[in-house]
């Protein structure tokens, strides 16, 4: 038996120093299958970027964290909610939802 | 060209209905979700598998809802029915030019059980509701998950059902068929007797479907402005109709297996009902099998 408990882990994450997103519709990408994951962006006051996961994969947080410090490097926000819902989806698929949710938000626009 | 089944119900939404004429109904920021499946430990969906909104088609105001089969295989939960129900009273209301389902599920969602099934039959009272109002409700099949269980019975129950040959319309299952009667009866791993079975060409040619149309998104666009119209009265002609037609379906096979053993059940049925060249029809292109129809 794994000592990691079953059910769903939650995580969050919070970044600062990005910049801010303005006004937008919230846009979902992604579907919660096997390996896939939805990422939900919505604005959000201040100046944040509050990222939370739900997950069936525990355990993986520190992973998590990489994923997310990458995402804020390649696309430093703020004034925007991410929210997550994850079965299991690899690193660089969670990469590319992120990448596919914020080319929605910016038009296609870096 | 492109492919209805390797589509999300968001992008069907999107490419099917009027350019940006969507309006979305408990949209995925509202977080209507599941309050059965975390506690499973299974994810939920912020949209809990479903889409349901108003929407212009063909220049017509009309409602619409469409499954994500990637989620849970499109199942119904109590979340999810109670957005497809809410969809139909609501038209009750409103009166749209019809309500449109864009169907792909295998049933209902087991993880919720009791309040799955009762959703699904929550959904068939609306839909038959929203029928005896004169509005029509039209199913579409292209999805690879196909409509299975409960919500193959919904659709049955709606005016007017459009099937791609890739689409799949049935209740049990191959694997529910398989597990329940056993391998000699029904081998879900073979593929092409599960769409000789349940596929889009055998609806249109048993008379289950109303139209069958290529695995492309233009063309179920095209038949649903076609279909806008075709409401059904719900009237005891018409179902007496409909069930003398299922008598003569039923008794168009032999009896008795004499003489047909090891043939495929699916040809023998095409034949019985005039259909020359039976064998040939899975090897057909759509054009050729809508062609065919005898019913």
């Amino acid at each position: 038996m794994s000592d990691v408990p079953a059910g769903l882990e939650t995580l969050d994450f919070s970044f600062s120093g990005g910049k801010p997103a303005g006004a937008f519709v919230p846009v979902l990408v992604g579907v919660v299958g096997s390996g896939n994951l939805e990422v939900l962006l919505e604005p959000a006051g201040g100046n944040d970027c509050a990222v939370r996961v739900e997950t069936s994969a525990r355990g993986f947080g520190p992973i998590w964290q990489a994923v997310m410090n990458d995402f804020h490097a390649r696309h430093p926000l703020a004034g925007v909610r991410v929210s997550i819902n994850d079965m299991g989806a690899t690193p660089a698929v969670v990469s590319l939802r992120l990448d596919q949710a914020v080319a929605e938000i910016t038009g296609g626009r870096p | 060209m492109i492919s209805y089944a390797e589509c999300s119900a968001r992008e069907r939404l999107a490419l099917l209905l009027d350019p940006v004429s969507f309006h979305e109904w408990l949209p995925p920021g509202e977080r209507v979700m599941s309050p059965h499946l975390a506690q499973l430990g299974v994810p939920s969906a912020f949209d809990d598998g479903v889409a349901v909104g108003r929407a212009m088609l063909g220049g017509r105001s009309v409602f619409v809802a469409a499954q994500e089969g990637a989620f849970m295989g499109g199942g119904v939960g109590e979340v999810h029915g109670a957005k497809l129900v809410g969809l139909l009273q609501r038209a009750l209301r409103d009166r749209p030019a019809a309500v449109l389902l864009l169907a792909e599920s295998g049933g209902v969602r087991l993880h919720e059980a009791n309040a799955g099934l009762i959703a699904v039959s929550e959904v068939m009272r609306a839909l038959l509701d929203v029928r005896a109002a004169g509005i029509p409700v039209l199913v579409l099949i292209g999805g690879a998950n196909g409509c299975f269980g409960g919500m193959g019975i919904v659709a049955r129950c709606a005016d007017y059902i459009v099937m791609s040959d890739v689409g799949r319309l049935a209740m049990s299952g191959p694997e529910v068929i398989e597990a329940s009667h056993g391998v000699d009866e029904f081998d879900s791993r073979d593929r092409a007797l599960v769409w000789r079975t349940t596929g889009g060409k055998h609806r249109w040619l048993i008379g289950d479907c109303d139209a069958l149309v290529e695995d492309d998104v233009a063309a179920f666009r095209a038949a649903a402005v076609a279909a806008i119209g075709q409401s059904r009265p719900l009237t005891l002609a018409a179902l007496e109709e409909e069930h003398a037609l299922l008598t003569a379906r039923l008794h168009a096979l032999p009896a008795s297996d004499a003489g047909t053993a090891g043939q495929d059940e699916a040809a023998l049925l095409w034949s019985a009902l005039g259909i020359a060249d039976a064998q040939q029809v899975p090897e057909l292109s759509v054009e050729a099998v809508r062609a065919l129809r005898t019913i």
